[in-house]
């Protein structure tokens, strides 16, 4: 799904300008940063479950076609169905065909940002299927029509003030009349809305934020009990996942589980935690006949085996994103796909192509925060660089950008010369800026001085001025 | 201990008194200092924007320029974090040149965790009346572990107030070329650190990083704001009465 605006530039002109939006990414940022420091701070393991998450991320990427088999060994073994889609347009295909089978009319949905990869929504709209999105954030986003600006809190970029007028126009008809300024009263309404389609679902879709090799169970974690309404009242349950979110053991679950919800949203762990294990049992009081597993590839086993394998690690918690500054201050929807900050950042190019998201790796001051954040040590900034270094190897760097590093390359790599002139142009600059101490305006330059003046040289170079004093007091 | 200082590209073109600042404090600190000639920059802007090629050439003249010497030291973290993390990456074909990267890299240190850490450093001998805040410049942070060691020395400087900001471990927007690429983005970050400047009640802004300097004291400049920045080498060398950066000399 697109976000709204041409180019990346564009969109974050907008975004920077639209005053609701950077009112709300204030409000939303400061507050995950300072919830998760304080978790981080009462769990003196913190570290040790760092090393340890990314240790076993590590050894089932070493081992991924064993434990997806083992996986899907167990999944059958419990009843359930595995698939296997190569490409978005595949996970696409088999879902509509399982919708299809079922007879369906009605599909609910659990947050799922594979869903969102894959363009689900659009595919079973298309098809004639009335689709009801039943995570709160994406509920709203829903009935805005918009994709989510962030994969944790797909609403964070609206205001109270934008949810009540939403729901004003889509539950007006439905019979809800009053107007809702309170945080508390729309939650009570949304509930109200959606709890008549949970019980109307023909197929209830989910995420799975961890898959089990050892017992085919799948995991989501929720604050609203909405993923639990959803797989839980359809007649069949559909997850959707990427391949790399298999986890040995429910033991290796829990030390992911530990980080996730306090990396994510600064929780100790969220409010519902939910396995999800085959379909009803003969004894079972409740839960879907058919349960199904789309296991999405997209572009992910091309990752294993080169540079960016190390982005397999990630868990989707969005800490990253928290503490970027980049996102805090163009919001998730200036990105352009379904993924932002800094994991978007290099997940896009890889699964989009590199032409295709050209700004996103370089809109980056590399300053390193997410890294020092990632609950799995995802190196992301080093990841973005080399996005860069296959983006300039392949020749999409733009080619006024190529000529001035070529040039100022050829400079720095002859010392005499550069030396030479670069006194030149430190005696302009400082001729020209002196006076004021620093300059307004200097031609090719507007990228720095249409905001900020440019302070003056101090008038010689270092060396000029270190070989003069050597050359005074030998 | 011999030193090589690094002299940096901006430090040697932009603010030269940063890099006769970082001299004198080693040599404060008992080192005798020497400056290769044949050094011009460390090679990022090359190397952030993906042009690897251009970056392992510079990568080998600095190299060659600091053999022999028993530290590199430099006044900025985001150079020396590419001299000890990125160069030894560079040359992963190579051996031979890996080996003299490694060895390079292990020589190489920020200003002030060089002069705190491994030269035992205490105190200085220097004066500022006022309050001050200091920014911590990303790479130094992150990379380079540079945090205590030059609010240590701060707090030896006679008549210092040091007044920490909100958001100090946050970007100040510069970026390298980032800065020029996304000017949009990088100055809606340079407000938001001016914005916790402004609220710390500090008269003076320091940092580690002339790349970061010379952009919030251009914005400030800009929006006309009184408050001055200063390098830490030259507050801490007593030259921290000089005209601050974007400042009109008063001669």
């Amino acid at each position: 799904m697109q976000a709204a605006g041409s180019t990346f530039t564009k969109r974050v002109s907008i975004a920077i300008h639209d005053k609701r939006l950077q009112a709300a990414l204030a409000h939303a940022s400061g507050g995950f940063v300072h919830k998760r420091a304080q978790q981080v701070a009462a769990l003196p393991e913190f570290e040790a479950l760092r090393e340890r998450a990314r240790d076993v991320k590590e050894h089932v990427l070493t081992n991924l076609d064993g434990y997806l088999e083992r996986y899907e060994e167990q999944v059958t073994r419990q009843g359930g169905q595995v698939h296997w889609a190569a490409t978005a347009e595949d996970a696409r295909r088999i879902i509509l065909e399982i919708c299809r089978k079922a007879d369906a009319k009605t599909v609910t949905k659990g947050k799922s940002m594979v869903s969102e990869e894959i363009g689900l929504n659009q595919a079973l709209e298309a098809a004639g299927y009335e689709v009801v999105e039943t995570d709160l954030g994406e509920y709203i986003i829903q009935l805005a029509k918009e994709p989510p600006s962030h994969i944790i809190v797909p609403a964070v970029h609206k205001t109270r003030q934008q949810v009540g007028d939403l729901f004003d126009l889509h539950h007006r008809p439905l019979g809800y009349t009053k107007h809702l300024t309170e945080v508390g009263e729309m939650v009570d309404e949304a509930r109200q809305v959606l709890r008549e389609h949970y019980f109307r679902a023909d197929v209830g879709i989910t995420g799975g934020n961890f898959l089990v090799a050892e017992t085919g169970s799948s995991i989501i974690v929720t604050n609203e009990g909405n993923g639990d309404l959803t797989q839980t009242l359809a007649r069949v349950h559909i997850v959707t996942s990427g391949i790399e979110r298999v986890v040995p053991t429910l033991d290796d679950a829990v030390t992911f589980l530990r980080l996730l919800a306090r990396s994510a949203t600064g929780q100790e762990i969220t409010s519902y935690v939910t396995l999800s294990t085959g379909p009803r049992r003969d004894d079972d009081l409740d839960g879907p006949q058919e349960y199904h597993v789309v296991l999405v590839d997209n572009g992910r086993s091309k990752m294993l085996g080169g540079p960016f394998r190390e982005m397999l690690r990630c868990i989707r918690c969005g800490a990253c994103l928290n503490h970027c500054p980049v996102y805090s201050s163009i919001g998730g929807h200036a990105y352009g796909w379904v993924y932002p900050g800094p994991m978007g950042s290099v997940l896009t190019p890889l699964i989009n192509g590199l032409s295709a998201a050209y700004d996103l790796p370089n809109a980056c001051t590399l300053n390193g925060r997410c890294q020092t954040v990632c609950p799995v040590k995802i190196p992301l900034p080093g990841l973005l660089r080399e996005l860069r270094r296959q983006q300039f190897e392949s020749g999409l760097t733009p080619a006024p950008i190529r000529l001035a590093l070529r040039t100022w390359a050829a400079l720095a790599r002859r010392p005499r010369l550069y030396h030479l002139t670069m006194r030149i142009g430190v005696a302009l600059l400082s001729l020209f800026g002196r006076r004021r101490g620093a300059l307004a305006w200097l031609p090719l330059a507007g990228g720095w001085t249409d905001s900020r003046d440019l302070p003056a040289a101090q008038g010689r170079t270092f060396q000029q001025a270190w070989s003069a004093r050597k050359g005074a007091r030998p | 201990m011999r030193v090589g200082l690094f002299v940096t590209c901006l430090a040697d073109l932009m603010r030269p008194s940063v890099a006769f600042a970082a001299v004198k404090l080693l040599q404060d600190a008992g080192c005798s200092v020497a400056v290769p000639s044949a050094q011009t920059c460390c090679g990022q802007p090359a190397l952030n924007s993906g042009d690897s090629g251009d970056a392992r050439e510079i990568a080998r003249r600095v190299i060659e320029s600091f053999e022999g010497f028993d530290a590199v030291v430099g006044p900025s973290g985001s150079c020396m974090g590419t001299l000890r993390h990125d160069y030894p990456a560079l040359f992963a074909g190579e051996p031979a040149w890996r080996s003299r990267a490694e060895d390079l890299a292990r020589r190489s240190h920020e200003l002030f965790s060089f002069l705190v850490d491994v030269m035992k450093m205490e105190r200085v001998d220097a004066r500022h009346d006022g309050k001050v805040t200091y920014h911590d410049s990303c790479a130094g942070l992150r990379e380079m572990g540079v945090r205590s060691q030059p609010r240590k020395l701060l707090a030896s400087v006679k008549g210092l107030e040091l007044v920490e900001m909100n958001g100090t471990e946050e970007c100040c927007g510069f970026g390298g070329t980032f800065c020029v690429k996304y000017p949009e983005i990088s100055t809606r970050m340079v407000d938001g650190k001016i914005a916790h400047i402004e609220a710390s009640g500090a008269s003076t802004v320091l940092g580690g990083d002339l790349g970061c300097l010379l952009n919030i004291a251009g914005r400030i400049k800009r929006r006309g704001l009184p408050v001055r920045v200063i390098h830490t080498a030259e507050l801490l060398a007593g030259m921290g009465n000089r005209p601050a950066i974007g400042e009109a000399e008063t001669t």
